[in-house]
C-alpha cells in the first residue's frame, strides 16, 4: 500500500499537533497526515512541566525576554529568531488558551505569570505543574475537530523519501502489523523531539531517540550546534524523574551536604530568602549545573548508591503553596522517591534534559533541503544558542510549530505530485529492513549491550565538562559500536508489534545523533553555555561566534562547518548573574 | 546476592499461539524498582521478544497500564517490592482485545474521544485572540480542573464492569472529558455533547459502581463526572421532550 497526502507531520507532539493544525487553518484543502510512533497524547511534550514564557505583565516588555534569551544562550542565538519568536510567544499562548489550555489564574480570572531561570521578569504561563501534559492534551484534543488532518498512530517513520532534490513522503513501519509502507506528501515536517536518551541518565522519555534529527542527517540536510546538549540541575537520582525548575522559581534553594547555598560560590549572586530574579537557583540551567560539578570536587556532596547528590529544599515554603503551585512535584516524589517534599529535603543531581541544537532551519522552519521542515525540540532555528532558558522550549514548539506548518502548506499548494522514484526508493528500503531486521545472523551481541557501551561513552566524553582527548577517543568507540550494530542478535522475528525490531532501528539513530554530538563538540574548541572544554576554558567569538553545521558523508563519516549567527540588536557581552 | 523476585507474565503472540500463555521470568528485586523496571530487565537481559508499551516512566504518559496482580494499574508506579515475595502477575488491561502480549488495542476509546468532542466550542464567535485571554477565575477552573486531569491511561475502562460487558458503552474517561468541556466557562458546546451523553450507551449505561475512580491513578473521580451529568441530561430530555429543538 502506499498512501497518499498534501503534507505529512511526523510527530504527534506538541509541535507536531501544532504544525498540523497550522496547515488545517491555513488551507482547509489541503490534506495532513500525523505520522507518529506513538499515540499523540503519549508524546514527551506530556513531561513538560514548569510552564511557558510569553510577555503578558505590564512591566515586561519583548526586549527584556529577547535580551534574557540571547544572553541565556551565550549570543549563539539567532536575534532574528528570537525578536519573531518573543513577538509570537505570547499570542501563541493566548490562542492555546482560546483553544482550552486550563493557564493558572490570578484571582481576577486573567493569566498568571511565575518566575523562571534566567528570566529578568516574571513571564512564564503555567498550568500548575503540569504545563506541557495540559498543553499536549489541548492541542490533541483540538486537532480532532479538523476533518483535513488524518492520524497514523503507532507508525515509525525509517526514512525520508527524497527525489529530484526534494522530500516527497516517507517510509515507515507499521508497529502493529509489521508492514512497511510509503506514505508520499509534497512536505514532510518533522517534529520528532529531542534525543536525551543517547545518554543514561536523562529526563527524556524511552522515545526520544533523535529519530527525527538522523532522518534528516541520512536524507542530506544538516544539524547544527549539536554539542550544546543541556543538563537540568535537578533530576531524582535513579529514574532521573525532573524536578521542575519552578520550584526554585516557587522560593525552593539548592544546599550541599552542609546544608548551605552553594551557588553563592559560583558568581550567581547572595542568597536571600526570597527567590530573585536572574540569581541564585534562579540562574540559568547551565551554570547551576556546572556549579554542581564544582561541589562534587569539593567533596561537598551527598554521597548515594546513584552518585553523588545536593539537596532541594522545599520545606519552607509550606504545604500549601507546594499543593497549589507544585502537586506534580510532590506526588512525583511521594510516589517515586518515597519522600515528602514537604518534611524532607529531595535528592538531586544533574540530567540530560533538552538539545539546543537540531536540524538546522530557518526562521520559517524550513531546511536546506526543499520539501522538508521541521519544528520543535528536533530542529535548530536557533532561539536557544548555546544554552536554553526554562519555559522557552514550550512555546518555541508552538510559534516555529505554526510557522512550520504554514510555510509547509504554501510550499504543498505550489508543489508538484510526488514523482517515479518514489516507489522506487520505498522498495529499496523495504528490501534494506527485510534484510537488516530479518536476515540476521544469530549469535551476534544483545542490544541492550551495545546502548549501555553508547550510553556510558557519551556520559564520560560528552558531559557536562568535555576535552579533545576524551572527545577523540569516543569518536571511534562510537564507530565501532555502528559497526557492532550490523550483527547484534534481533530474537524477536516476529511482525506484529515487534519492539524488538524498532528498538534496533533506534539504536542506530541514536548512534547517528551521538556521532553528530562527538564531532561538533572536538571541532569546537572554546567553552560556551553548555558547551564546556577543560582545554579551552574560556568563550572564543573571533573564532566560533558561529554556528556548527554537521553533515553525514557517503562513508558513514561526519564532516562539520560553520556558519554565521545574526546578530541584530545585542553584541556580545558578559551574561552577567546575580550582580 | 542480590534478592529476587518472579514475573508471571500473560503472553500472546498471534503469528504463533490462539490463547494466552504464561511465562515466567525472574528479575533483581530492588527497593526502588517498579513492575516497568522489572520488565524492562526481562526485555534488556532475559527475553527481547516480549512485547510492552511505555515511555515516559513518570507516570503522566499514560503508556504502560497493564494488570497487575488482578488490579489495573500504571506499571512504572507500582513498586515491586509491594508485591514480595511474589510471583506477580502482569497482564494486558481487561475489556480490551490483546494484540500482542501487553499491548492492548484502544481504538475503541480513540473513536469514543471523537463522538463526545472534546474541544471548546462557541456559539458565538471566538473572540480575537489579539483581545485577549477569556477571563477565567480560579473558582470557575475549579468546576472542571479534576476532569482535565485524565492522561487517556484506559485503567478506568479495564477496571469498568459494564465497559467489560458492554463495549458500546461510551465509558468513563470519555464521559469525564465530555464533562472537562461541559463545565468550562469558556465552552458553549454542551448541547453540541448531548446526545451522544444521554444515549443509552451514554451515562445512562453507567451503574455506579465507582471502580473507575478507585482506579484512576490521577484522582480524576470519572463516576463523579457521570453522576452528575445525569442531573444534567435528566432535566435536558425533560427539556427536549417539553419543546421543540429550535426552542431549547
Amino acid at each position: 500500500m502506499t498512501a497518499s497526502h498534501d503534507i505529512v507531520v511526523v510527530g504527534g507532539g506538541g509541535a507536531g499537533l501544532r504544525a498540523a493544525i497550522a496547515v488545517a487553518e491555513t488551507n482547509p484543502q489541503l490534506d495532513v497526515a500525523v505520522v507518529s510512533k506513538v499515540y499523540p497524547m503519549r508524546s514527551h511534550t506530556v513531561s513538560a512541566e514548569g510552564g511557558a514564557a510569553g510577555v503578558i505583565a505590564p512591566d515586561d516588555s519583548l526586549d527584556e525576554h529577547a535580551y534574557d534569551t540571547v544572553s541565556g544562550g551565550d549570543w549563539l542565538c539567532d536575534q532574528d529568531a528570537v525578536e519573531a519568536f518573543v513577538v509570537e510567544a505570547q499570542r501563541e499562548l493566548l490562542q492555546l488558551e482560546h483553544w482550552g489550555c486550563p493557564w493558572s489564574r490570578q484571582p481576577d480570572g486573567r493569566i498568571a505569570v511565575r518566575a523562571f531561570g534566567g528570566m529578568k521578569k516574571m513571564r512564564t504561563w503555567f498550568a500548575a505543574d503540569k504545563t506541557g501534559f495540559h498543553m499536549l492534551h489541548t492541542l490533541f484534543q483540538t486537532s480532532l475537530k479538523y476533518g483535513s488532518v488524518t492520524r497514523y498512530d503507532e507508525w515509525f517513520v525509517t526514512r525520508l523519501l527524497v527525489g529530484d532534490g526534494r522530500v516527497q513522503g516517507v517510509v515507515a513501519l507499521d508497529l502493529r502489523s509489521g508492514r512497511i509502507e510509503a506514505v508520499t506528501a509534497k512536505a514532510v515536517i518533522l517534529c520528532t523531539g529531542g534525543c536525551g536518551r543517547v545518554f543514561p541518565f536523562t529526563t527524556n522519555a524511552n522515545i526520544k531517540n533523535g529519530d527525527g534529527m538522523a532522518l534528516a542527517l541520512r536524507a542530506g540536510a544538516p544539524l547544527k550546534d549539536m554539542e550544546f546538549v543541556q543538563y537540568h540541575p535537578t533530576g531524582l537520582p535513579f529514574t532521573g524523574i525532573l524536578m521542575t525548575e519552578a520550584a526554585r522559581a516557587e522560593g525552593g534553594w539548592l544546599v550541599n551536604k552542609d546544608g548551605y547555598r552553594y551557588l553563592q560560590d559560583y558568581d550567581l549572586g547572595t542568597p536571600e530568602p526570597k527567590p530573585v530574579l536572574r540569581s541564585m537557583e534562579l540562574g540559568p540551567r547551565d551554570r547551576v549545573s556546572q556549579a554542581f560539578v564544582h561541589e562534587v570536587e569539593k567533596g561537598r556532596t551527598v554521597d548515594t548508591p546513584y552518585g553523588p547528590v545536593v539537596h532541594l529544599d522545599l520545606r519552607h515554603l509550606g504545604a500549601d503553596l507546594i499543593d497549589a503551585k507544585l502537586p506534580f512535584v510532590r506526588e512525583l516524589c511521594l510516589k517515586y522517591e518515597n519522600i515528602d517534599p514537604v518534611h524532607e529535603m529531595i535528592p538531586v543531581r544533574p540530567v540530560v534534559h533538552y538539545a539546543m541544537g537540531g536540524v538546522h532551519t530557518d526562521t520559517n522552519g524550513a531546511t536546506s533541503l526543499d520539501g522538508l521542515y521541521a519544528a520543535g525540540e528536533v530542529a535548530c532555528v536557533s532561539i536557544n544558542g548555546a544554552n536554553r532558558l526554562g519555559s522557552n522550549s514550550l512555546p518555541e514548539l508552538l510559534v516555529f510549530g505554526a510557522r512550520a506548518g504554514r510555510a509547509a502548506a504554501e510550499y504543498a499548494s505550489a508543489a508538484p505530485e510526488p514523482d517515479r522514484v518514489v516507489p522506487t526508493q520505498a522498495d529499496d528500503e523495504r528490501r534494506r529492513l527485510e534484510h537488516e531486521l530479518f536476515e540476521r545472523p544469530d549469535g551476534g551481541e544483545a542490544l541492550a549491550d551495545l546502548r549501555q557501551e553508547m550510553h556510558a561513552t557519551m556520559e564520560q566524553a560528552a558531559g557536562i565538562y568535555r576535552n579533545a582527548d576524551d572527545l577523540g577517543k569516543a569518536a571511534s568507540t562510537l564507530a565501532e559500536i555502528r559497526e557492532r550494530l550490523g550483527s547484534a542478535v534481533v530474537e524477536d522475528h516476529s511482525r506484529t508489534f515487534n519492539t524488538e525490531r524498532t528498538a534496533v532501528l533506534e539504536l542506530s539513530f541514536m548512534l547517528d545523533v551521538a556521532e553528530s554530538i562527538v564531532a561538533c563538540a572536538l571541532r569546537r574548541e572554546e567553552s560556551r553555555g553548555a558547551h564546556q572544554r577543560t582545554d579551552f576554558p574560556a568563550r572564543d567569538d573571533e573564532r566560533f561566534l558561529a554556528h556548527s553545521l554537521v553533515h553525514r558523508e557517503a562513508d558513514e563519516t561526519s564532516r562539520v562547518e560553520y556558519l554565521p549567527v545574526t546578530i541584530t540588536r545585542w553584541p556580545p557581552g558578559e551574561r552577567v548573574y546575580g550582580r | 546476592m542480590t534478592d529476587r523476585i518472579t514475573l508471571q507474565v500473560e503472553r500472546y503472540r498471534p503469528e504463533q499461539e490462539t490463547e494466552p500463555t504464561w511465562q515466567s521470568y525472574e528479575v533483581p528485586l530492588r527497593e526502588d524498582w517498579s513492575v516497568l523496571d522489572g520488565l524492562n530487565y526481562v526485555k534488556d537481559h532475559l527475553d527481547g521478544t516480549l512485547s510492552y508499551r511505555w515511555s515516559c516512566r513518570m507516570g503522566i504518559c499514560g503508556s504502560c497500564g497493564m494488570t497487575v496482580d488482578g488490579d489495573p494499574t500504571l506499571t512504572c508506579a507500582e513498586l515491586l517490592t509491594d508485591h514480595s515475595p511474589g510471583p506477580v502477575q502482569v497482564g494486558p488491561l481487561r475489556n480490551f482485545p490483546v494484540i500482542r502480549d501487553l499491548v492492548v488495542d484502544i481504538d475503541d476509546f480513540m473513536h469514543k474521544l471523537v463522538r463526545v468532542k472534546p474541544w471548546i466550542v462557541r456559539e458565538d464567535d471566538d473572540q480575537p485572540v489579539s483581545e485577549g485571554e477569556y477571563l477565567q477565575t480560579p473558582a470557575q477552573m475549579d468546576e472542571y480542573q479534576q476532569y482535565s486531569m485524565c492522561i487517556n491511561c484506559m485503567i478506568c475502562y479495564a477496571a469498568c464492569p459494564v465497559y467489560g460487558l458492554d463495549e458500546q458503552f461510551v465509558g468513563p474517561a470519555a464521559i469525564a472529558l465530555a464533562q472537562r468541556y461541559n463545565l468550562d466557562s469558556r465552552d458553549q458546546g454542551a448541547r453540541d455533547r448531548l446526545d451522544v451523553l444521554i444515549h443509552p450507551d451514554g451515562v445512562w449505561g453507567c451503574t455506579f459502581v465507582g471502580e473507575c475512580t478507585r482506579a484512576c491513578p490521577k484522582d480524576v473521580d470519572p463516576a463523579g463526572a457521570i453522576q452528575r451529568y445525569k442531573l444534567t441530561a435528566a432535566t435536558e430530555s425533560l427539556r427536549s421532550f417539553l419543546l421543540p429543538r429550535g426552542a431549547r
